[in-house]
């Protein structure tokens, strides 16, 4: 078998939480490697709700109430490093009958418990004035400061690019199909060939339980929960100021209306749980469930075009906490069970797997240029985007050449994605990295003139 | 950042901004320019390839884009500036746009500003079918570009939703690029395209018509693998297996230039409320062409295009914009008519253009204005998709204190 090398440390998944693993033990004198069996942030991580979440309504002592907050602190952070668009815009948790309205004050509790500010109560009459277009009958509504909405492709490619350029080696479109214990650790197989590990960290989302039991674990199934959302045009934006989130269950933190950061509106998700780890598919009933809720809670929103309807799968287990374990015989981490918080908390993730393994005897110690500093092309509408900078289009042309003409994204940006290190594959890759082709048009316009200029590689 | 004035900015280079521009330079207008987002003028019609683009306006047969090039040229010939490869993103205040172009971000400042964006197909999303989202379901905008601009072959089966010109237009493409239609659906109860076009789909390409019969999921994942399909009548769910889908007519007016001016929408048509001198709710805001409602014929655009010339240049010459227009409105089974308006001051006398939701025939229509009927007109046919023509006459008897005027079908039977 081909020998692909020898690692200290083999991360399987690179989404949200596999990518910020690998970039933060980019830090440090190890040999890295991140597998994923297609493109960094392409599974789950790429159709989440896009929330920057506070972490108020986990449950108090879970590792997930600990690592959200601290999380939204560090990838706050990062984000305003390496131009992660985030918008501040807060919450409204609304209360649409009695029922619901009874319930705020434990909700109140539980955020105090998790150790927030308490959160502020809005009255109806209020809530109305902030939010004029909602429909009738709120009761009266929690103020949630510090929930923001963030670009949900950009983190992971940030976290994966910063890694690659510290040395981690990143192999994109391999999947590992074998695993075995080893005297020094594991042996991985890919179809490209074998790679030993002393440390195996589990970040595979979806298929983080099969992986897990390979390994000779056991102690959870993920059961994947399929949320569909829709996109509404980006006329619709006026709508709504910021995210207005329903009375939360047990199960799930029901369907949302939240602004995006490229200035659409978005409705859901939709939580079913499914049995099939590939049904990204969208669904009649979800779809008009979804919009028979818009039509109540927002009621013009439904009358705007769609732009985009989509279905993520949640890595739910039947556990309400994050899995997160390590096991210090055979030097294997889980991360998984990261059920809708996985963007927010990657950090912190990343930050506790560190600390574990340093713990566990993994030496750890820092390369002397540290992490390499990046800058991420801004996908969102609050910052100056290329094709409405004057001075970068003096500079170079290709700047005001704009292809997606519904998402201005211009000839200049679709070059550089091509020419990025962790260089698109196919469309969907090109998307994640530019917007292109997300816009109202859905590439009526331009889909033939961008798949030509990827099969080019930018030229 | 360089800032620009113009006596009218006609945004958008397709058949009705270029023959606007064409037309307003020939009654004397001083600088025109026309901004247009792609690398060349034309619009639609430059990747069309089948014949019959120009009757109307142009009096002869051409291809598309040969009609494309005519209009262009006759446009620069005239003395018309002709800005491509560049947008207008956004206003940045009353009649006043910014670009982005290769040449920089700049800024165009006119008298009058004629939106002549047009319209595109509602994509899958829009359309709302469930299933997965794989690659190889597209509109006949992409098709057409890939196979005509882009020089695709493509192999394998094709369904295409929709039975109107433009989806014989997409059968006529899907054939020569290589791939074979195997399906061809239809909601309504027949095609709503000549009767000649459609022997020609289903002789010629051997397209089989499903009338009454919609797309209810996709399947497939990265490409797509099938689709399935439901009978309207008997609710009976069908598999066809097939490598491409294409999704035609269903256009959607790009109204967002329109909107963010202020610019009151028709409901109905979802584009920018005109009276029938091309006037929008804001002074000195034109639409023409296509952005007025999805769609009409290149030529009918075309026509729209030309005929605003004389509304912008009164108004570039000062007559007063209109305060109250008074709405023309429909019911259904019709669904749209355009203009939705009359500003009752220099407005043509064109017919107006009439959509119904479904095919119907033998159709009488009534225009009342409160308890007066205005007009009653017989239409032998109104198909969906296709505009039928109602006379204008009946206007000057209108009274524009009396807001809306409807028009109804008093009587119609249902194409079976």
């Amino acid at each position: 078998m081909n020998e692909i090398g020898e690692f200290d440390v083999a991360i399987v998944g690179a989404g949200d939480v596999g990518a910020a693993i690998a970039r933060e033990l980019a830090r440090f004198q190890l040999r890295v490697v991140l597998f994923d069996a297609g493109d960094v942030g392409a599974g789950t991580s790429k159709a989440n709700t896009a929330i920057l979440h506070t972490g108020f309504d986990a449950r108090p002592g879970t590792l997930e109430a600990k690592l959200v907050p601290r999380g939204h602190a560090l990838l706050s952070a990062y984000a305003e490093q390496v131009g992660i668009p985030v918008e501040r815009t807060g919450a409204l948790l609304v209360a649409w009958n009695e029922a619901e309205l009874g319930r705020l004050g434990e909700i109140e509790e539980n955020a105090c418990a998790c150790g927030h500010e308490p959160l502020g109560r809005v009255s109806a009459e209020q809530l109305y004035e902030r939010e004029p277009d909602l429909g009738p009958g709120a009761l009266a509504a929690l103020e949630v400061p510090g929930e923001a909405i963030i670009c949900p492709w950009t983190p992971p490619l940030a976290y994966a690019t910063q890694a690659l350029l510290a040395g981690v080696e990143i192999r994109r479109y391999e999947r590992v199909t074998g695993l075995a214990a080893t005297p020094d650790g594991w042996q991985l197989r890919t179809p490209a060939g074998a790679v030993g590990a002393r440390w195996l960290i589990n970040a595979a989302g979806l298929y983080a339980d099969e992986l897990h039991r390979q390994a000779g674990f056991d102690g959870f199934t993920v059961t994947p929960r399929r949320g569909e959302l829709i996109v509404f045009d980006k006329l619709a934006r006026p709508l709504v100021s910021q995210i207005v989130m329903p009375v939360p269950t047990s199960r799930t933190r029901g369907v949302l209306i939240t602004p995006t950061v490229f200035g659409n509106v978005m409705l859901g998700p939709t939580a079913e749980d499914v049995t099939d780890k590939r049904a990204t598919g969208t669904t009649a009933a979800g779809i008009e469930r979804l919009r028979t809720l818009g039509r109540r809670l927002l009621p013009a929103l439904v009358d705007y075009e769609v732009t985009a309807t989509y279905a993520g799968l949640r890595a739910a287990t039947e556990h309400d906490d994050y899995q997160l374990i390590l096991d210090p015989d055979s030097r294997y981490v889980c991360a998984a069970g990261i059920r809708s918080t996985g963007l927010t908390a990657s950090m912190a993730i990343a930050e506790w797997v560190r600390e574990q393994l340093g713990d566990a005897g993994l030496e750890l110690r820092e390369t002397a240029d540290g992490l390499p500093e990046i800058r991420m092309p801004n996908l969102g509408e609050r910052s100056l985007r290329p094709y409405q900078d004057a001075e970068r289009i003096a500079a170079d042309p290709a700047y005001g050449e704009i292809v997606c003409l519904c998402e201005r994204v211009t000839w200049g940006e679709l070059r550089d994605a091509l020419a990025a290190p962790l260089t698109p594959r196919d469309l969907d890759g090109l998307r994640r990295r530019t917007r292109v082709l997300t816009g109202r048009c859905q590439g009526f316009y331009c889909a033939a003139q961008v798949g030509r200029a990827l099969e080019a590689g930018g030229r | 950042m360089s800032s620009e004035r113009a006596e009218v900015v006609i945004v958008g280079g397709g058949p009705a901004g270029l023959s606007a521009a064409a037309e307003l330079r020939m009654r004397g207008a001083g600088r025109v320019v026309v901004v247009e987002r792609e690398l060349d003028p034309g619009g639609v019609p430059r990747h069309s390839h089948h014949t019959g683009f120009g009757l109307r306006d142009l009096h002869r047969s051409l291809s598309g884009p040969e009609y494309a090039r005519r209009l262009a040229d006759a446009a620069t010939r005239a003395g018309a500036e002709l800005m491509t490869g560049t947008q207008a993103t956004e206003w940045r205040g009353p009649l006043e746009l910014e670009l982005t172009g290769p040449g920089g971000r700049t800024t165009l400042a006119a008298d009058a500003v004629v939106l002549a964006t047009g319209s595109w197909e509602r994509p899958r999303s829009a359309r709302l079918i469930p299933g997965t989202r794989p690659e190889g379901v597209i509109t006949t905008g992409i098709l057409q570009q890939l196979v005509y601009l882009q020089g695709a072959r493509l192999a394998g089966r094709a369904v295409v939703v929709g039975a109107e010109h433009v989806s014989y237009s997409a059968l006529a493409t899907l054939h020569r690029a290589g791939a074979r239609t195997v399906a061809m659906l239809t909601e309504h109860p027949r095609h709503q395209t000549f009767a000649a076009f459609a022997l020609g789909g289903a002789v010629g390409y051997r397209a089989p018509l499903r009338t009454r019969t919609v797309l209810s999921e996709i399947h497939g994942s990265p490409r797509v693998e099938a689709v399935t399909v439901t009978d309207l009548q008997t609710g009976e769910r069908s598999l066809i297996e097939c490598e491409l889908v294409v999704l035609t007519a269903d256009w959607i007016p790009d109204h967002a230039l329109a909107i963010s001016a202020g610019a009151r929408l028709d409901r109905a048509t979802r584009g920018p409320l005109i009276d029938g001198a091309g006037r929008t709710t804001v002074p000195g805001l034109f639409a023409a062409g296509n952005i007025t409602q999805g769609a009409e014929p290149a030529d009918v655009a075309a026509i729209t295009g030309r005929n605003v010339a004389n509304a912008v240049a009164a108004h570039v010459h000062g007559s007063s914009w209109p305060r109250s227009p008074v709405r023309i409105v429909c019911a259904p089974p019709l669904r749209w008519i355009v203009p939705g308006a009359i500003g009752f001051a220099g407005e043509s006398s064109g017919p107006l253009r009439l959509r119904a939701l479904e095919a119907l025939r033998d159709v009488l229509i009534e225009v009342r204005q409160a308890e007066r009927v205005l007009h009653r007109q017989r239409l032998a046919q109104l198909m969906p998709g296709r505009s039928a023509l109602l006379a204008s006459t009946w206007i000057a008897s209108a009274d524009p204190g009396i807001s809306p005027i409807l028009v109804r079908a008093v009587s119609a039977r249902r194409l079976r």
